[in-house]
């Protein structure tokens, strides 16, 4: 059970290595989610993968049986699962609000907080083509 | 006493979920905000008195016994912490008074503030890597919504290269928290400290730590992962840039000295060359970076990321000595550099901008801002009688004893380059003379008391660690024993029966 799940974080953070180096900050929030997806299944193998029943204690018991899933692991993904998902909503919406301001979703060509040796500091060109930002509620 | 442990979360938790209830009001918000960082700053007292002699306030949350509940554990670090994150908090929170306050408050200034405090307060009183990992979260999603307050096209740029380093950074800590758990079978700080130096499989669990160093590292911005930093702090508004410069790296350094004395103590055979590495890299590239700038903001985040590298020092060499003066250097710096940014904020008020090529002759229109700037930058360059020489003197007197006579020199060095770039903002913004129309109108009177009024505040703190280093130094050295102490440390936690305890163990 073990080297299935060891391939799959394998692939996982390879596809999301691939991703976080594209100069295209939409497909780097892919790279993200990627490699948060294949922290979670290592977080998952580490609690080792074997126990297929609920962790539930039986009536009368004390403790749960020996086929028992780790019920940790799991603890620990869902509350990672919720912060990278927060996370990655807010990285989206930033880099939406890039594009309307900056008129751009590629790093390389963001100039507004580092200008270039030698670039007067100017406004960056207009977006061509797109809808106008929409103005901020007040 | 349980009450007292939980309080650092609870008071900017409250804080926060109260100013966010006053969303359209921004005088309530500015109060609320206020208050809930002069509690807390009296909870951490109240807390570093218990402690200041050395022992632990232990607190199992939730009534589950130590290694399988969340731990709290307040030691002399911890409280250290807690009571100059208390300062920050008063010192930011009155400076956010002055100009720029309406628009700040408008976009949710006080409620993320104190959700980023509580982060910070979380990372110092925690007992556990997991519970840690979440409160760097709290911390981060926090400083992401202040970096980019003001959504100019500077702060967005910025602010997605602060994002992605990040959101790399905390899933290599995810990673590393998943591989940890799976070679010890426990994420509680201590109980992990009990079991480390007995795994079997050292190497794996040195690449975990390698995978937690970059982690922390990257928060901390240690070379060679320090590129976001002058990138993104420069364009946040003042108070922002300098509660981050002030906090947020150095919640970095403590995950750093606090995990490695627990967990990674008994390999300082292969941590101790890396770390010491890092340091020394850390200063020397910052220094010269700061050298190579010509505006005060980005001067000043170069200066972070320089002296982020005596922090590590200690935890480089793990004695007594130097540790202490890791802990004293954190002390120092903290007042320090946040009283520069807010420096460099009433610089531009008064001279119109950041830019040492467009301003000059504050000296003749703003003489008290000029003293007021030289205690900070001389401290930060380590002349005597400042807090700076001390903390200097601790952490090269630490690395001479432990044979680091490299470490010691590159320290040494560093401060003389520090004087440099501190003397070139003086001579720049305050010596030479005024450029053309750069005359401002002066700033309202109350509007210029609430952003002296901090100023003068740190300045005196300053002045004060530097005059009576004495019970400064005499703390530092408790805090690096405690450090030390690790079975001290795991005897607290893992105490039987201590479901309910919440009372100082010695």
């Amino acid at each position: 059970m073990e080297l299935p799940f060891a391939l799959a974080i394998g692939v996982l953070v390879a596809g999301a290595v691939y991703m976080l180096l594209a100069r295209d900050l939409p497909r780097m929030l892919v790279g993200f989610v990627l490699l948060g997806t294949a922290a979670n299944l290592l977080i998952l193998l580490a609690g080792r993968v074997g126990g297929m029943t609920p962790p539930l204690v039986a009536a009368g018991m004390a403790a749960p049986g020996a086929d028992a899933a780790n019920p940790l692991p799991q603890a620990l993904i869902l509350t990672a699962i919720v912060i990278g998902f927060g996370l990655a909503a807010f990285a989206l919406m930033l880099i939406v609000k890039a594009r309307a301001v900056l008129g751009t979703v590629r790093p390389d060509e963001m100039a507004a907080a580092e200008p270039r040796a030698g670039a007067v500091s100017s406004p960056p060109t207009p977006p061509r083509a797109l809808p106008p930002p929409r103005r901020e509620a007040a | 006493m349980q009450a007292l442990l939980a309080a650092p979360l609870l008071v900017p938790l409250a804080t926060a979920c109260l100013a966010a209830l006053f969303w359209g009001r921004a005088a309530a918000q500015r109060a609320i905000g206020m208050a809930g960082s002069l509690v807390l700053l009296a909870v951490a007292a109240l807390l570093l008195r218990e402690v200041a002699a050395g022992g632990r306030i232990v607190g199992q949350m939730g009534g589950w016994p130590a290694p399988f509940g969340i731990t709290l554990v307040v030691d002399a670090f911890a409280a250290i912490m807690l009571l100059i994150t208390g300062v920050m908090a008063v010192s930011v929170s009155l400076y956010a008074m002055a100009s720029g306050a309406r628009e700040r408050d408008r976009a949710g200034f006080q409620p993320l503030l104190h959700s980023l405090l509580l982060g910070v307060c979380g990372a110092f009183v925690t007992g556990d890597l997991f519970n840690l990992y979440v409160w760097f979260e709290v911390m981060l999603i926090a400083s992401f919504g202040l970096l980019v307050l003001e959504r100019t096209p500077a702060q967005i740029d910025g602010g997605l290269r602060y994002v992605m380093l990040n959101l790399v950074g905390t899933t290599f800590f995810l990673m590393a928290v998943g591989l940890i758990y799976g070679l010890a079978g426990t994420l509680n700080l201590a109980d992990l400290a009990r079991l480390a130096p007995g795994i079997a499989n050292q190497g794996a669990l040195a690449a975990a730590g390698m995978l937690l160093l970059v982690a922390f590292g990257a928060k901390a911005a240690v070379f060679p992962l320090f590129n976001w930093l002058p990138a993104a702090y420069h364009t946040a508004s003042v108070p922002v840039a300098a509660i981050f410069a002030a906090l947020l790296t150095k919640v970095g350094v403590y995950a750093i000295i606090r995990v490695w004395t627990l967990l990674f103590a008994h390999d300082v055979a292969f941590f101790g060359p890396v770390l010491g590495a890092v340091a020394v890299a850390t200063m020397v590239v910052g220094v010269l970076g700061a050298a190579a700038h010509h505006d005060v903001m980005r001067i000043l985040s170069f200066h972070i990321i320089s002296q982020i590298g005596y922090m590590l020092v200690g935890v480089a060499l793990m004695t007594p000595l130097a540790i202490a003066g890791s802990v004293f250097y954190i002390l120092h710096h903290i007042i320090v550099k946040a009283n520069l940014f807010l420096l460099a904020g009433a610089i531009r008020r008064e001279g119109g901008s950041f830019a040492l090529a467009r301003l000059g002759g504050l000296w003749v229109g703003a003489p008290l801002l000029g003293l007021l700037f030289l205690v900070p930058a001389l401290s930060l360059a380590g002349l005597p009688p400042l807090s700076g020489f001390w903390a200097k003197l601790m952490v090269i007197r630490g690395s001479i004893e432990a044979g680091a006579n490299l470490v010691a020199a590159a320290a040494l060095l560093v401060g003389l380059l520090t004087l440099y770039s501190m003397v070139k903002i003086w001579n720049e913004a305050f010596w030479k003379p005024a450029p053309e129309g750069a005359a401002l109108p002066a700033p309202a009177m109350g509007e210029r008391a609430a952003s002296y009024a901090p100023i003068v505040a740190l300045a005196g703190i300053t002045l004060a660690i530097g005059l009576w280093t004495e019970p400064f130094a005499r703390l530092s050295l408790v805090v690096a024993g405690g450090l030390l102490d690790r079975e001290g440390y795991i005897a607290a936690v893992l105490a039987p029966g201590a479901t309910h305890l919440a009372g100082v163990v010695p």
